[in-house]
């Protein structure tokens, strides 16, 4: 099962690395990992997209709340949430298939900035399933490069990651 | 009061009472060594290789329950504390490293000796600290302490850059910390002391089955009164040896790889096993398909992450396994009318018969020195009082099973890590600690020659440690495996061009003896343990091709012991 995990840090030096750390010595997956700071320039919040079975899920989260710098997490799939990840696309558009590039553009409410002869960039936020199918419906085109953001996600009902009070 | 950064080093260590720092100096930790010769406070201790340092300072934390603390240079000092560094960790225990650090400015630089202290030690440490500002150093001290000490314990490294130890500050030391992301641990709710309690009223197979938590969180004490008023079986990790008394009639020995016939087949046949501060670890569980198949497991523990890790717990509780335990003989006393002696009787009886096969039979010799026979002298020649430390291999395994401990924190040995070369610097540390006490290191001739250089040390510091070197002539437990597993291809297991022991000791200033009749190993102990004041390194060379028995091999579980052949368990 896919699980986003949420996590406020301490924004200390080296704790990304206790985090990422972690995941490669007891060999736990990361689909993606996006980390930045918080309205508080004390907290980061980390948003880790794993795989694994319940068993391995728990003992992850039992893991990173044993770090540290961590001072709260959330696994936000375990009920109403929203996820969105910011893609960019180059592309490369022959001058027939302008028609064609607009019209997937426009399906995907993506926007398109003109880079450089044929080539375009293209920008959509969306869950990552989205994502996925913008880039594959631009097989008309050429793919020149691709950064997608990882995933953030918030709770979408009343939970609330918050530092607990001392 | 202005001071450097160097002396709000040291006067930190003397606010949390630090009486021993074990180290070696060097290029990055030079003001901080002059700060040591500025007072006479905290007393620093030269060791020989700071493998050596953390060793000893392990050894110090485990006899006290106080935490230890090494100090080391840059680069190859820190790198060289590795291995004690994960020891600590594995085991749980509370070490402060500091190790110096080149310039700030020079950080980055490859500069000489420059290693990522933090990066290398990030997988073996509980927490860590790069200090940037000589502000910082007396609070991150402060948390270091309290990281280190709290909750699960273990090792805190702080890395200190030169420069920064020569910058002067106001020194004020913070009397307390607090951590949002590090709450203190909290008492578990009544209602799963309650359900607990249920559940071991009920259990008509009970076992009790108590690790180092037992060790670490002092609860000795607790345990006991919990397994008395139950009158229920109790057996002990290698890590928890001590918690429960040796010669209680309700102790049912060591489990494990190498435990007793009766603790390991009582744990299969359980129906209630109530683990205390232990973690199910592989070298506990043997294979973990049918392990103990019809066992409710209640599982307690102060770290969250080992409950469900190895084994599904049915009665989880998180918490200081002192606390639990508290909570357990204060339900239990309410319901002191509802414990029913009668449902254990036929478990006992079946306990019994599994007792009476007598499964650590060995047979004795008046020709060849026995390493069983050596350990069961030196807890008669010792009153059984004596702190105990132990490299990694069969004489460990000897000694866990044949020593006999009455209390905790007299076993010193590296259980989770099983670290060769742990012994004599540990039992230097416990000889820092209890000056007055008989210290032995039971050791291998292959494992002492790990750490042999601290010989140098226990001459330095007049440390009249008693080594125990049971002499083989074989890495014994590798021989052992590949006896069983290898049809006795001995690849690399011998030890040759063994140095003569005796005049090795000697040449440091210390005493040797060369034990090689059985009829002699008596009296050599009472010799040795007689010479208050030496350092007596007592060679005994015994049977070659002693095995460890019983043992659970690879892929087998609790009930498919490996029996010593010709004993009655077989
Ligand atoms: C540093 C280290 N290297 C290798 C091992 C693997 N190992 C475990 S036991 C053992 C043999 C120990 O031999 P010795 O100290 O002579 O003790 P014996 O088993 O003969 O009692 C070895 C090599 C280890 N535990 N630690």
């Amino acid at each position: 099962m896919r699980h986003i995990i949420s996590v406020l840090l301490e924004n200390e030096s080296g704790a990304l690395s206790r985090v990422s750390g972690l995941f490669s010595a007891r060999g736990y997956n990361i689909e993606s990992l996006t980390v930045a700071p918080t309205n508080d320039p004390t907290l980061s919040r980390m948003t880790i997209v794993t795989i694994g079975d319940d068993r391995k899920v728990d003992q992850i989260e039992k893991h990173l709340g044993k770090l540290v710098d961590v001072a709260a997490l959330q696994d936000i799939t375990v009920s109403d949430h929203l996820e969105r990840e910011i893609v960019l696309v180059k592309v490369q558009v022959p001058d027939d298939q302008t028609v064609a590039f607009e019209r997937v553009v426009g399906a995907f409410n993506a926007t398109a900035m003109h880079v450089a002869d044929d080539q375009y960039i293209v920008e959509m936020s969306g869950s990552s399933e989205k994502v996925d199918e913008l880039i594959n419906s631009f097989k008309i085109t050429k793919v020149i490069e691709v950064v997608r953001s990882g995933v953030i996600g918030l709770a979408s009902d009343a939970r609330v990651l918050s530092v607990p009070s001392l | 009061m202005q001071l450097s950064g160097a002396d709000i080093v040291v006067k930190s260590l003397k606010e949390e009472g630090v009486e021993y720092v074990f180290g070696y100096p060097g290029g990055a930790a030079l003001h901080i060594y002059d700060a040591f010769h500025r007072q006479d406070d905290v007393k620093h201790i030269l060791v020989r290789h700071e493998q050596g340092a953390t060793h000893a300072a392990d050894g110090y934390a485990r006899a006290t329950g106080k935490p230890g603390l090494v100090m080391v240079t840059s680069g190859p000092g820190i790198t060289n504390a590795i291995t004690g560094l994960a020891t600590a960790y594995m085991d749980s225990i509370p070490l402060i490293v500091l190790s110096g650090q080149v310039m700030k400015p020079l950080i980055g630089y490859d500069a000489f000796q420059e290693i990522d202290a933090v990066g290398i030690s990030r997988p073996c440490v509980k927490h860590n600290f790069l200090i940037q500002n000589v502000e910082d150093i007396a609070e991150t001290i402060k948390r270091a302490f309290h990281i280190a000490t709290t909750g699960r314990p273990g090792p805190v490294l702080i890395d200190i850059p030169k420069d920064i130890t020569a910058q002067v500050t106001e020194f004020i030391y913070p009397e307390s910390v607090e951590m949002r992301a590090y709450p203190p641990v909290k008492l578990p709710p009544l209602s799963e002391i309650v359900s607990g309690v249920e559940a071991m009223l009920n259990a008509k197979k009970p076992i009790i089955y108590s690790g180092g938590g037992v060790v670490l969180a002092n609860a000795q004490e607790e345990l006991r009164t919990l397994v008395r008023s139950l009158g229920f079986p109790c057996t002990n990790t290698l890590m928890g040896l001590g918690g429960y008394p040796h010669d209680d009639p309700l102790f049912i020995g060591m489990l494990g790889m190498h435990g007793t016939y009766e603790a390991n087949m009582a744990m299969h046949d359980a129906d209630l096993i109530v683990a205390l501060g232990a973690r199910f670890d592989d070298r506990i569980t043997g294979t973990l398909d049918g392990f103990a198949p019809n066992a409710k497991i209640l599982h307690v523990d102060i770290d969250p992450s080992v409950i469900d890790k190895n084994i599904k717990a049915d009665l989880p509780i998180i918490g200081d396994v002192k606390d639990v335990l508290n909570g357990f003989n204060a339900e239990l006393k309410r319901r002191r009318k509802d414990i029913n002696p009668e449902l254990t009787t036929e478990w006992w009886g079946q306990i019994n018969e599994w007792r009476s096969y007598d499964s650590l039979w060995y047979d004795e010799s008046d020709t060849i020195i026995k390493p069983q026979y050596v350990v069961q002298k030196l807890h008669e020649v010792t009153g059984g009082q004596a702190y105990v430390t132990s490299d990694v291999g069969q004489h460990q395994m000897f000694a866990a099973q044949f020593y006999g401990f009455s209390d905790t924190h007299r076993w010193i040995n590296s259980g989770g890590l099983g670290t060769m070369g742990f012994g004599l610097p540990a039992a230097m540390g416990v000889k820092f600690a209890h000056p007055d006490a008989d210290v032995a290191c039971v050791t291998g001739e292959g494992s002492i020659q790990m750490c042999i250089q601290e010989l140098g040390t226990c001459k330095q510091y007049d440390l009249p440690v008693k080594v125990i070197n049971l002499n083989n002539r074989y890495l014994g437990m590798v021989r052992q495996w590949q006896e069983f597993s290898y049809e006795k291809r001995y690849s690399n297991s011998y030890m040759d061009s063994l140095p003569d022991f005796v005049k090795l000791a000697e040449s440091y200033g210390h005493v040797g003896m060369l034990i090689e009749k059985p009829g002699d190993v008596e009296g050599a102990l009472r010799e040795a343990f007689a010479l208050k004041d030496r350092l007596v390194f007592m060679d005994f060379i015994t049977d070659r091709e002693e095995n460890v028995y019983p043992m659970i091999e690879a892929g087998k579980g609790h009930h498919e012991m490996r029996l010593r052949p010709g004993s009655k368990a077989q």
